[in-house]
């Protein structure tokens, strides 16, 4: 495995509300490579964007707080850094796209203004170099005609076009690291495989590593090479991408797989979802998390926290943390493909992620970006 | 953009017909006439006659306003009935003080308010919060009389400081200035306050912090720019309301502005005063809004003014 770029161990976050203490991460330990796409995956409220605010350190305080774990990037900790080195790594060494690209842009400033500011302040550029850079950029990011529109507002932009801005400020200086928090979720479906594109050819142009965040497990199939499965602030299941989906080992993520719909559906069959709620992060279950919601729950997942382990029957770097799949489970021979139902939808992932472009070896010459 | 200005301006003037029809309705309509103020002295039915015939009181009420519109058109405000001089010199007379003192307090409002509303937001819940919200609360429940009463004793009283009463050097315009900002600056202290706080909840600034902004650049360049929008809203009228002058300051301090003629001019059935001080009044809020109209369209793209 390459030099990890970013590595998170054991990273607590919690906010302290009236209510009481909301254990929003809990204990997650992750890492990235350069130039790797990491899936975060899993239902709202399960900590995923609260773990990617935590690694730029935008949690607000109060009332939230990282109050143990560390998270080290590029060999320093973020958590030990004071405010003007997070400054200089936001935006420069790790940039964000946020999910709502309608809300995310200032509605008082130019496009130009938007970009341009992060490209003065970390790269140094002078006004006119940097307006040159911005226009580049929307260029890069599929804006047509970006010369003329680089002085337009947020407004006067679709979502879609919105995104793409959003996505052109966080390419802007080169960062090392993109999180992309649920890039799509607030795009129609068009609009969501066009950005997906483009965020998947940045990335194999630019090789900047990527953490895309979603609720969506079709969404990272055909971009990442390993994904983790959040659930209750916890990571439930590690795995690289076609392990995950030839071979999962954790009930949640067969509840996941099971609820993707697919829009060529000919049969009545009806969507399944995971019955229930997410736990309640102030009080959560004793046990395994996801217990109270699982169908094959037993005594001891009820009473005992199961660890992120190493699961029987699979591939070295695939950990699960339930005691169903765990060496000595009854869950150990169970045929996923018959619980998840309707296997169509994997197949089809499956062949999407057998499609994808080999990583381009160290070396290469970036092929020259292109508008897309 | 200059259309959209000369179609407003242009708006005015059915506006100010009916101000003018309405006030002067109302104020005929109030009993009482301009000639029965002493009570204990009335003045005899021959004199009062003559008086209502020379002022043109005794036509009928729809007569007198026609006439007043006639008059208005050429320029002719009116003869006031209780000083016998022509209005538009009263008001002339005044107007400027009251102006002058009006500017001087809304700068001074501005030039506290924005800044101890910023304050209060960023520090939301600190102490610095709770001093500029009890500024704001006392600011606007107090009124502006019992202040007015209370810096007279301390600094014209019992420090003397400052003169008690009375126009014209610096040492003067202090406290009345100070008098008439505490209410508007108060309150514009609350509204900075709470549109810097919706306004710092926003994405967008979630998104200046991920660029690695300092927090100065987050504040002036991101927030306040979106907090200004309200701000402005209330600023326009502010202004119309400080520069056409205020009954208690002036009356207190003897200042000799328009704003005492408004409320006397009532009180006496000075028809001719009413209908200027009103007509005055509403001009300058049309104005006012106009130029907020204008402003927001400034400060706010997704406003076409057109």
């Amino acid at each position: 495995m390459a030099q990890q770029l970013l590595e998170v161990t054991d990273l607590h976050t919690q906010f302290f509300t009236r209510d009481g203490v909301v254990r929003a991460v809990d204990g997650v330990t992750f890492e990235v490579a350069a130039g790797e796409t990491l899936g975060i995956v899993g239902e709202s409220g399960c900590g995923k964007s609260v773990t990617a605010l935590s690694l730029m350190r935008l949690i607000p305080v109060p009332p939230g707080k990282i109050v143990k774990g560390s998270i080290m990037f590029d060999g320093a900790d973020v958590l030990k850094m004071d405010d003007d080195e997070v400054r200089g790594i936001r935006g420069n060494n790790i940039a964000m796209i946020f999910q709502d690209p309608m809300t995310s842009l200032n509605p008082v400033l130019t496009i130009s203004r938007q970009i341009s500011e992060a490209l003065e302040l970390h790269l140094k550029m002078d006004k006119s170099e940097a307006r040159k850079r911005t226009i580049e950029l929307l260029d890069l990011v599929g804006i047509p005609s970006a010369k003329k529109r680089v002085d337009d507002y947020p407004h006067q932009f679709s979502g879609g076009m919105r995104q793409r801005v959003m996505i052109a400020m966080a390419l802007s200086c080169n960062p090392k690291l993109i999180l992309a928090d649920e890039p799509t979720t607030a795009l129609d479906v068009t609009i969501q495989a066009q950005i997906l594109d483009l965020l998947k050819n940045l990335a194999r142009e630019f090789r900047t590593a990527f953490i895309l965040i979603t609720h969506d497990l079709g969404v990272v199939a055909g971009m990442t090479q390993r994904i983790h499965v959040m659930y209750g602030g916890k990571i439930v299941e590690k795995a690289d991408t076609a392990e995950l989906f030839a071979n999962p080992k954790m009930p949640y993520t067969w509840g996941l797989l099971r609820s993707i719909p697919r829009l060529d559906e000919r049969r009545k069959a009806k969507l399944v979802p995971i019955e229930g709620l997410p736990p309640d992060l102030i009080a959560p279950p004793p046990g395994c998390r996801f217990e109270p919601r699982c169908q094959y729950r037993r005594e001891i997942c009820r009473e005992k926290e199961p660890e992120l382990e190493h699961i029987p029957n699979s591939k070295p770097d695939h950990e699960a943390r339930c005691w169903g799949t765990q060496q000595g489970g009854w869950l150990v021979d169970t045929d996923w493909h018959k619980e998840v139902g309707d296997t169509r939808v994997i197949e089809e992932i499956k062949q999407e992620v057998a499609q994808l472009p080999p990583e381009p070896k160290p070396g290469d010459v970036p092929p020259p970006p292109t508008a897309i | 953009m200059l259309r959209y200005v000369i179609r407003r301006l242009l708006l005015i003037i059915p506006t100010m017909f009916f101000v003018a029809l309405i006030t002067f309705t109302l104020a005929h309509a109030t009993p009482g006439s301009p000639f029965d103020r002493n009570e204990n002295k009335p003045l005899p039915q021959a004199t009062i006659d003559r008086l209502n015939r020379y002022y043109g009181v005794d036509q009928p009420i729809p007569v007198q306003f026609v006439t007043y519109i006639g008059n208005l058109l050429r320029g002719d405000l009116g003869l006031s009935f209780t000083k016998g001089r022509p209005v538009a010199d009263i008001i002339g007379q005044g107007i400027g003080t009251s102006a002058q003192l009006g500017v001087q307090a809304l700068l001074l409002a501005l030039a506290f308010s924005i800044p101890l509303g910023i304050i209060s937001a960023l520090k939301q819940n600190t102490a610095a919060d709770y001093v500029s919200l009890m500024f704001a609360t006392v600011g606007t429940t107090i009124p502006s009389f019992v202040i007015a009463i209370f810096l007279i004793y301390i600094f014209g009283v019992t420090l003397r400081f400052f003169p008690i009463t009375g126009w014209g050097t610096w040492q003067n315009e202090v406290m009345p200035t100070v008098v008439l900002a505490l209410g508007p600056g108060a309150f514009l202290t609350r509204i900075t306050r709470a549109s810097m706080l919706e306004a710092i909840k926003q994405d967008y600034v979630r998104t200046a912090r991920g660029k690695g902004l300092s927090e100065r650049v987050v504040v002036v360049g991101h927030v306040l720019k979106n907090a200004l929008i309200p701000i402005a809203t209330i600023i326009g009228p502010a202004t119309a309301a400080l520069i056409t002058g205020s009954f208690v300051i002036e009356s207190l301090f003897n200042v000799p502005g328009v704003g005492r003629l408004f409320v006397i001019s009532i009180e006496q059935r000075d028809y001719p005063t009413i209908m200027s001080t009103t007509m005055l009044y509403a001009f300058l809020i049309m104005i006012a809004n106009i130029t907020v109209d204008i402003l927001y369209g400034v400060l706010d793209p997704r406003i076409k003014v057109a």
